[in-house]
């Protein structure tokens, strides 16, 4: 292995997945390369869970090809699963056992026995502030306590590659902030993250590179500021409320753009002085000024209908 | 359009691991759960085996206290396996999603499927052994030859384990297993020879009673307790033996596709 670009971590080539009727991954090509941390963004079924599910061995391929850790999906799974962490969308721990009980019989799964592992679980314990609840159930487990050991467990075997299913959702921002941190020092570590969110701060603070993913396929790929830069003009301009009294004053406005969602409307320009001078003729209108960012391409690019 | 992996299991020693999961869940949870195996039998011991005995008797030369007893112990290894087969590994494939978890290391569907058929099986085994000491101690037991007995339990519950966890993969939710306990299990039960000798049935419900496995398993239990000859035990062997394989290899097809998808 002398080669100096080092290898993707995955590489997919035309990766399909139907379920009877339903295209819910439509030929996707990837290449995730190894260190950093690489996003899936996407909306709801847009296919995330899926691709995830297919590079673990959880789903067949419909089509197309997969490599992961430079092993073949499906033959390889078992090594392969034995490199990876996974951190779950939900979080499935065993509830009749303690949080280091949980840790434990996990390390079994790997072929790893307690004592092998009893300082590993020491340190991710207190990697993940876990430490002084290392006894409680999981069923008196708080929601972020319960993601925390989500990532413990996804750790204790000492992962190349860590796959995080919507990691921070429905999590207070206190437990966003630790899980992040945590995620980046993993990332300095030389791990390779695969993360899937619908939070366009957290694909921007944590993704090196990311792809967004819409009813199955890869619409654009790059790293956040690239994507910003190449997708959508550097000035928003957010107002809110009805259309029918901020449309018109926007349309008396030359050389932007607007969307509008519910009763939010952006409006995006190159220069920012004169959308100003245009709003500042109707003194009542409010509105806030902001620097583009992942949320604005990912609007522009999956649309703003709702998605269930 | 959905193409079954029909190839046959591929267990390895990991298996063993989710045998040992469910042994430590089941180590915490002893109260509730042998109150669960044992309360009933006991309580069928003592009211039908004092009660009616006093009428009864002896039937083909077994005293009924221990006639009854012998057919609570194969009935008692039935149900823990299928109960076991059916609403735990349900709640774990579904509620808990344990398996999504363990589907992330490097166990797979078939190791799953083997650990839990031999737990369904141990856990007969485990759960039918108090009523043998307290139907010992209530003198039911007349030989020790009822240790011969303790196998068949394991051998019985590997017989149900599979259709159990079979059905647990179709079912959408725990009320799908009405059907299974109402049709099978408890007309099992009742006329598989666990309170009166299947011969007192019409000829017709022999042969349908003779092709279900619960009447198999006490005829083994049953003269091991009584300290009789077993009566053609290689067929009895072979059709629980049967079950069991045939079962085992339907829930690791069926389990696959619930799972892998």
């Amino acid at each position: 292995m002398a080669s100096s670009i080092p290898d993707p971590i995955i590489v997919a080539r035309g990766l399909t997945k139907h379920f009877g009727q339903r295209e819910a991954v439509r030929g996707i090509d990837l290449d995730v390369p190894r260190g950093g941390c690489f996003g899936f963004l996407g909306p709801n079924g847009a296919g995330k869970t899926t691709t995830l599910r297919m590079i673990l061995g959880q789903s067949p391929l419909t089509a197309g090809t997969l490599t992961v850790l430079g092993l073949p999906v499906p033959a390889g799974i078992r090594e392969i699963r034995a490199r990876t962490g996974v951190v779950p969308q939900s979080d499935n721990q065993d509830p009749d056992f303690t949080v280091v009980e949980n840790l434990r019989m996990y390390a079994r799964y790997f072929g790893l026995k307690p004592v092998q592992v009893a300082d590993r679980i020491e340190e991710l314990l207190v990697f993940l502030e876990l430490a002084d609840r290392k006894d409680a159930n999981v069923r008196e487990l708080s929601g972020g306590m319960k993601r925390r050991l989500s990532i413990a467990r996804a750790l204790i075997n000492d992962p190349e590659l860590i796959m995080l299913d919507e990691p921070t959702t429905g999590l207070d921002p206190q437990v966003r902030h630790l899980i992040w941190t945590r995620l980046r020092q993993l990332k300095a570590a030389g791990k390779t993250l695969l993360l899937t969110t619908h939070y366009m701060d957290e694909a921007e603070r944590l993704c090196d590179r990311l792809v967004v993913i819409d009813r199955g396929r890869i619409v654009t790929e790059g790293s956040p500021r690239d994507l910003i830069q190449q997708h959508v003009e550097p000035h928003v301009i957010e107002l809110q409320g009805e259309a029918a009294t901020i449309l018109p004053v926007l349309e008396g406005i030359a050389g932007i753009r607007v969307l509008s969602v519910g009763e939010t409307h952006y409006c995006y320009a190159l220069e920012l002085g004169p959308v100003v001078a245009g709003l500042q003729r109707v003194p009542q209108l409010q509105y806030t000024h902001r620097a583009a960012n992942l949320e604005d391409v990912f609007l522009k690019l999956t649309g703003h209908e709702l998605r269930e | 359009m959905t193409n079954l992996d029909t190839t046959l299991p591929h267990p390895r020693a990991s298996a063993f691991t989710i045998l040992l999961r469910n042994a430590l869940v089941w180590r915490k949870l002893l109260g509730p759960s042998l109150a669960f195996s044992f309360g009933e039998p006991i309580i069928y011991l003592l009211g039908l085996g004092y009660g009616l005995g006093q009428f009864i008797g002896d039937v083909n030369g077994i005293p009924y206290f221990t006639f009854l007893a012998s057919g609570l112990l194969a009935a008692s290894a039935m149900n823990v396996a299928s109960f076991e087969g059916m609403f735990s590994v349900f709640t774990r494939m579904t509620h808990q999603q344990t398996y999504d978890a363990i589907l992330a290391t490097p166990l797979q569907v078939d190791d799953i499927v083997a650990g839990e058929t031999l737990w369904c099986a141990s856990k007969s085994v485990l759960n039918t052994l108090p009523i043998l000491v307290v139907a010992t101690l209530l003198g039911a037991i007349q030989s020790w030859t009822a240790i011969g007995a303790i196998p068949v339990f394991f051998l019985v519950g590997l017989c149900f384990a599979g259709p159990a966890i079979l059905v647990a993969s179709f079912a959408p939710s725990y009320d799908f297993f009405n059907y299974y306990t109402t049709l099978l299990i408890t007309p099992m039960f009742i006329f598989s020879g666990v309170f009166y000798p299947v011969a007192t049935l019409p000829v017709a419900a022999q042969v349908i009673v003779n092709i279900l496995p619960l009447s198999h398993a006490i005829a083994l239990i049953r003269p091991l307790v009584a300290g009789l000859p077993v009566a053609d035990p290689l067929l009895h062997l072979g059709v629980l033996t049967a079950y069991a394989a045939v079962g085992y290899v339907a829930a690791t097809i069926f389990i696959r596709r619930r799972l892998i998808r």
